[in-house]
């Protein structure tokens, strides 16, 4: 099964066909807490990304040595130690980010996505396609956080990255940021809204 | 009325398959079937013939409203004049206020989600439902008088998109549409929906009144929010009116008080309630229950009243006639759609309306209208409890017949 697919859709697919957000529905409750804001979705969006990539490879390396029955441990102990590494990296070079992803980068370790794709994909394939994988599952759950945060902090902060993207005229004239944006319900709502786009182009992934 | 069936009759041809304003079907429709009973009625079967169609349902609905309406528009008029430190209120002055005040409000709301139902229902091919006659109605009589139309048109958009057209149109919504509409204004632009600047009118309307600067006036709920620990003397003898007189129960039985636009009048209300149970349109059971409810949350809050929680001093007199709790137990619970079905369940729903309403306006200074997010939080459980009172009545009925084996 897995020989059949090229290299090029185990990278490609992840983005639309196969998106781990919009299509398998894993990751969400750190799509609905870190996308209030552009830049900490960005942040949060490349820290799965590396943690994804690097604990593919390094699983993928050692498939074959991992005694069956305790798998899911050493997969969390690859896991945990990289998340630690980002999350050093953060605190050095990003501290005001970090500060606001709080403990959603800890929490990478439960993230749905990770252990999918190591069970599913890193188990059982050669390194260069598990970074692939890896990378492309990644790159397919950013792409959501970037394209919610977009929306959350365009329409709840009238900003993007921190600064002012709605002219200061419109305010003046009455206008008002919705603060429903800012709170969890309307990331859901937004989430939904790209499932709903999503489903509505690609008329194969539509349920009977 | 010959003329306009002739009229309609005329136009018909056109609107069939092959028509050139074929795409407009439903509107035409709609329109045909909202003046004139259709004259379709069921080919095959057995079916209970009633006149008492949705139509019918929604009309004898809006016509429970008018006077809630009609008194709103008073007591907009009322207040301005009041804020304005006016000694006479002349009375069609105050009334053509009131209505140039909410006219453009109940237009946009018309506008924006007959729209949305009009693209739907062409959409999918259906007919045109009449689930939004009411709840264009009740938007702007749920909002502060102040609310931005840009607002309520996005409200209005929203709650039509995402609680009624997703799940299938009208009576499919899990939440009252209405409701939700205020529920997103009261979350998404919360200074623009309580606070002491929105619920009196302050512009001038094509003429009629006067400018008013530096207005503030909250609610008596709002006040007793925000007046904080102090008086616990008698929190109630804190409420005042605009003019800073203090405001008496039968104040706010009349409902000459600041609130949102059509639900101060518990008297009006209850003329509406009175339309609405007479007819048999809004579950006794649900209504009288959401009463108990509240009276008896209001009682258990009066008794162990704290400082801590202002609203905990108001009386069960003051609890019911204050805020929307009356209008909500009224027009909102007994939505057919969205309350419990069973029996049973509307007695348990009804109650918890109540309950919840006043628990949460006691407990939660923040949230100051209660019976807002109480219904929504019931329509939520309105299916669970449905299904616990079915599943008890199966497990009855089989201990029973196991009973007589």
């Amino acid at each position: 099964m897995a020989d059949k697919i090229s290299n090029k859709q185990i990278f490609f697919n992840p983005f639309s066909k196969d998106n781990p957000v919009i299509v398998q529905v894993l990751g969400i409750c750190s799509c609905l807490a870190v996308t209030a804001k552009l830049e900490p979705a960005l942040v949060m969006g490349i820290s799965v990304i590396a943690v994804l990539a690097f604990s593919n490879v390094i699983i993928s390396l050692i498939r074959n040595t991992i005694p069956t029955n305790i798998r899911i441990i050493v997969q969390l102990v690859v896991v945990a130690a990289l998340v630690i590494v980002v999350n050093q990296l953060l605190l050095a070079y990003a501290y005001d980010v970090s500060k606001q992803l709080s403990v959603f980068i800890g929490l990478i370790i439960t993230n749905c996505i990770l252990m999918g794709r190591l069970e599913a994909f890193a188990m059982g394939n050669k390194p260069w396609p598990s970074f692939l994988d890896g990378v492309g599952n990644g790159i397919g759950y950013a792409i959501i956080l970037i394209i919610v945060g977009f929306f959350r902090e365009l329409l709840g902060s009238g900003t993007l990255m921190g600064f002012q993207i709605i002219p200061q005229c419109f305010y003046e004239a009455g206008y008002v940021n919705n603060g429903l944006m800012i709170l969890p319900p309307m990331a859901l709502i937004v989430v939904a809204c790209i499932i709903w786009a999503h489903r509505a182009w690609n008329k194969d992934l539509q349920e009977k | 009325m010959k003329a306009l069936k002739k009229l309609m009759d005329k136009a018909r041809p056109s609107f069939e398959e092959g028509g050139k304003l074929h795409a407009f079907r439903s509107v035409y429709d709609g329109i045909d079937t909202f003046l004139f009973t259709p004259n379709e009625t069921s080919r095959s079967g057995v079916h209970i013939h009633d006149s008492m169609d949705s139509k019918r349902t929604m009309i004898i609905v809006i016509v429970a409203l008018i006077p809630c309406l009609l008194f709103g528009m008073y007591n907009a008029g009322y207040q301005h004049w009041l804020a304005a430190g006016a000694d006479s209120f002349p009375f069609w002055q105050l009334m053509s206020y009131g209505f140039l005040a909410v006219l453009p409000r109940l237009v946009v709301a018309y506008v924006v989600g007959l729209g949305i139902e009009f693209i739907v229902a062409q959409w999918r091919k259906e007919e045109i439902q009449e689930g939004f006659l009411v709840t264009g109605i009740l938007i702007p009589m749920i909002c502060p008088i102040e609310t931005p139309l840009w607002m309520i048109a996005v409200a209005t958009a929203f709650s039509v998109i995402f609680v009624k057209e997703v799940f299938g149109g009208t009576g499919y919504n899990i939440f009252n549409v209405a409701l939700v509409t205020r529920a997103f204004l009261f979350f998404a632009y919360p200074a623009q929906m309580s606070g002491d600047k929105v619920f009196v009118a302050s512009g001038k309307m094509l003429g009629i009144g006067g400018e008013i600067d530096g207005l503030t006036c909250a609610t008596p709920l709002g006040q007793v929010a925000t007046s904080g620990a102090t008086d616990a003397a008698g929190v109630a003898g804190a409420m005042t009116d605009i003019a800073g007189d203090p405001v008496s129960l039968w104040h706010m039985f009349l409902g000459l008080i600041p609130g949102s636009f059509g639900e101060t009048s518990t008297l009006c209300i209850l003329i509406g309630a009175l339309i609405l149970l007479f007819t048999g349109i809004a579950s006794w059971r649900i209504v009288l229950s959401a009463f108990a409810g509240g009276a008896v949350m209001a009682l258990i809050a009066n008794w162990c009243a704290t400082p801590t929680y202002p609203a905990s001093f108001l009386t069960v007199g003051e609890q019911l006639c204050l805020g929307g709790f009356a209008f909500a137990a009224v027009f909102m619970a007994p939505d057919p759609v969205t309350s419990c079905r069973t029996n049973t369940g509307k007695y348990i729903y009804g109650f918890l309306v109540g309950v919840v309403a006043i628990l949460i306006r006691t407990y939660n200074n923040g949230y100051p209208e209660g019976a807002m997010l109480a219904v929504l939080l019931m329509n939520a459980l309105a299916p669970l409890i449905d299904y616990c009172v079915v599943e008890a009545n199966v497990r009855r009925r089989m201990a029973r017949a196991k009973a007589a084996e």
